[in-house]
């Protein structure tokens, strides 16, 4: 029986000396740690926390920013056979009250016994913490035991944690997304790598390069856990050195030979707009065999742009690749583009849209390009259902529903959330599409869900910062994403009524509720419209309808 | 006082960035410590500097600690032009 403690283990003996990871950060020298390296000081914070007295299969909540703390901290957590959640660290345009209050709800679901952050953030950290609350331990890189080489892997726990276990947990972000932590056990990681690594043909002479952040599950599981374990070079660099000067990921594509990258759809658009040719000089990406769209719509459009602007620099068309992905299957649902191109299906625009139909497109002027996410992996069934749960059949759209052998254990201590998310033992996604010869196509969401760069956002999160401003009418606000073509992503709209009519004081309201949700939230809005009182469409219920407003705001102030 | 650079950057962020084309943005205002500028955009800000004022700005230049107003923006672009 086989966890991801024994398979650290093995490669602790087999490739001792072979590169994990090197780590990269904006203006340092590249730090490369081997396996060797890696497990003598992930077992440090093992020991740290079993001498603070974290017990195998309680949660460590780790709060740290990009580096060599964060990864030893993850896999010394799992070591101690505790649980790891990576939980974002806070930035400087996030106000802290904010971060506090959502990190204060996250302690009050999950209860982790201790958190480890550095010194500096330790009393951030203190500050939510509440009498009588769930964590016994802050702990720090500080405190942690000597430095020495060589590993008793018989006094860590983690060796006996069960294939049953719960390895690891993951959260997606905001206020509503940190009460749903999605449980994984080691069963469940490691049939996801075994049929990923299958689907994408896996080598240990591989190179990924990844900047994705590891509290997100592209990240987490693509651009950290299956690389290393899987033996395979991991480049990982910040999210923040990214995204100021994106570039980075092609320079270490072409400096490490890389061979493989996950991006969301808008990285496609960024980096394609962003990277100026001077940056590109000398770079070449001929070694890259597959660049992964995933974790958000995909566009044809944004592979275009992307193959066109660094087929001069040897990208190959074949090298583009599709996926279909969430944190409730550890990972990959399907996977394309590796064994044959990726298929674009054309369809017509109105069937699809009006009629939930995906027919051959009839004419050129109303044609979407859609883009397939390929055929599940192995393990992995994928169904297309109406709204009563029946399978439809292909090119007709509907739910999709998965059923795998990496399915999550549950959302940790919300029994609640995890047995309305099922039907008959198929999980139901909320996503909409459909399939034609087995390919899953993704063509919307039944949630009201806005993805902003590959980050899911509730908008329930957004409409109550955006009501607490003053002036806004109690109650009176809507939040949706619109999609934004030189993006390649959605982007966040919110939309309050206001009982003024003064414009000073319109401009008011409208900076502080942008100010307020990228402060809260760090979402940063497109747009912030003020409209008059009864202004927004609501339910017979007397809900705001969200999709019917967007299309109101569409018509009124984007046409 | 107005100060050319200023005015165009003004228009740019208002209109490109914030969507509101007739916004005025003030030389003093914070703009991404407020939360104004996320950093996406900052990158296209940065972009539109090198493009208009025939300047470069380093990626390791792009956060409040080098500018976050108009005014310090200037600044760093009359720097770079001497």
């Amino acid at each position: 029986m086989q966890t991801v403690v024994n398979l650290l283990y093995q490669h602790y003996q087999s490739v001792h000396h072979k590169t994990a990871i090197t780590l990269q950060h904006a203006g340092q020298p590249d730090v490369p740690i081997s396996y060797g390296r890696l497990i003598d000081q992930s077992a440090r914070y093992a020991e740290l926390l079993q001498q603070a007295q974290i017990r195998p299969g309680e949660v460590v909540l780790l709060i740290l920013p990009h580096g060599v703390d964060l990864v030893f901290s993850f896999w010394g957590t799992i070591l101690a056979g505790s649980i790891p959640s990576i939980m974002p660290f806070l930035t400087e345009k996030l106000l802290p009250e904010r971060y506090r209050a959502d990190l204060a709800s996250l302690i009050s679901v999950t209860k982790p016994a201790a958190i480890i952050t550095y010194p500096d953030f330790e009393e951030e950290v203190r500050m939510a913490l509440r009498e009588g609350d769930s964590v016994r331990s802050v702990l720090t890189p500080n405190t942690l035991p000597s430095d020495r080489t060589g590993v008793d892997f018989s006094v860590l726990d983690g060796m006996r944690r069960m294939a049953e276990d719960i390895v690891l947990l993951q959260h997606s972000s905001g206020t509503t997304g940190l009460q749903k932590g999605v449980a994984l056990s080691h069963q469940a990681v490691l049939n996801q790598l075994e049929s990923y690594s299958h689907a994408i043909h896996l080598k240990q002479d591989d190179v990924v390069v990844s900047w994705l952040p590891l509290y997100h599950d592209m990240g987490l599981i693509a651009g950290f856990l299956m690389p290393i374990l899987s033996a395979t070079h991991l480049v990982l660099m910040s999210p923040f050195d990214w995204v100021k000067a994106p570039q980075r990921l092609m320079n270490a594509v072409s400096s490490y030979r890389g061979t493989l990258v996950w991006l969301p759809n808008f990285a496609y658009n960024f980096c394609a707009t962003r990277i100026r040719d001077r940056d590109m000089v000398g770079i070449d990406l001929s070694s890259l065999r597959a660049v992964i769209n995933c974790s958000e719509p995909m566009r044809y459009e944004s592979h275009q742009l992307f193959l066109d602007r660094f087929k001069t620099y040897g990208l190959s068309s074949s090298a583009l690749a599709t996926c279909y992905a969430m944190a409730e299957n550890v990972f990959g649902v399907t996977q394309g583009g590796i064994d044959s191109p990726v298929w674009v299906d054309d369809v017509d625009r109105d069937d699809l849209q009006i009629r939930g139909i995906a027919s051959p497109a009839k004419n050129e002027n109303a044609v979407i390009h859609m883009v397939s996410a390929g055929k599940p992996i192995p393990g992995v069934e994928v169904k297309v259902i109406d709204s009563r749960g029946k399978q439809l059949p292909d090119r007709r759209v509907g739910e999709l529903a998965l059923r795998s052998n990496c399915m999550l254990t549950g959302y940790y201590h919300r029994p609640d959330l995890t047995k309305k998310a099922f039907l008959d033992g198929w999980y139901l996604t909320g996503d909409l599409g459909y399939m034609v010869n087995g390919e899953v196509f993704v063509s919307g969401r039944k949630k009201d869900m806005i993805i902003v760069g590959g980050r899911n956002i509730y908008p329930q999160d957004l409409e109550m910062l955006a009501g607490s401003v003053r002036g806004v009418h109690p109650g009176r606000m809507v939040a949706f994403g619109v999609f934004d073509e030189n993006l390649g992503t959605e982007a966040p709209v919110v939309i309050v009524e206001v009982d003024t009519q003064d414009p000073v004081e319109i401009t008011r309201i409208e900076d502080e509720v942008r100010q307020t949700v990228t402060r809260s939230s760090a979402v940063a809005l497109r747009r912030v419209q003020a409209v008059p009182l009864r202004w927004l469409i609501k339910t017979s219920s007397g809900k705001i309808a969200r999709s019917a407003n967007r299309e109101k705001y569409l018509r009124e102030f984007e046409s | 006082m107005n100060d050319p650079i200023i005015d165009k950057l003004s228009k740019y962020i208002a209109a490109t960035i914030l969507k509101q084309p007739n916004r005025v943005i003030q030389p003093d205002q914070p703009l991404i410590s407020s939360g104004m500028i996320d950093s996406f955009s900052l990158v296209d800000l940065a972009l539109f500097i090198e493009d208009q004022f025939n300047v470069r700005i380093e990626d390791t230049e792009l956060n409040s600690d080098h500018f976050d107003t108009l005014n310090e923006l200037v600044r760093l672009i009359n720097t770079r032009r001497t």
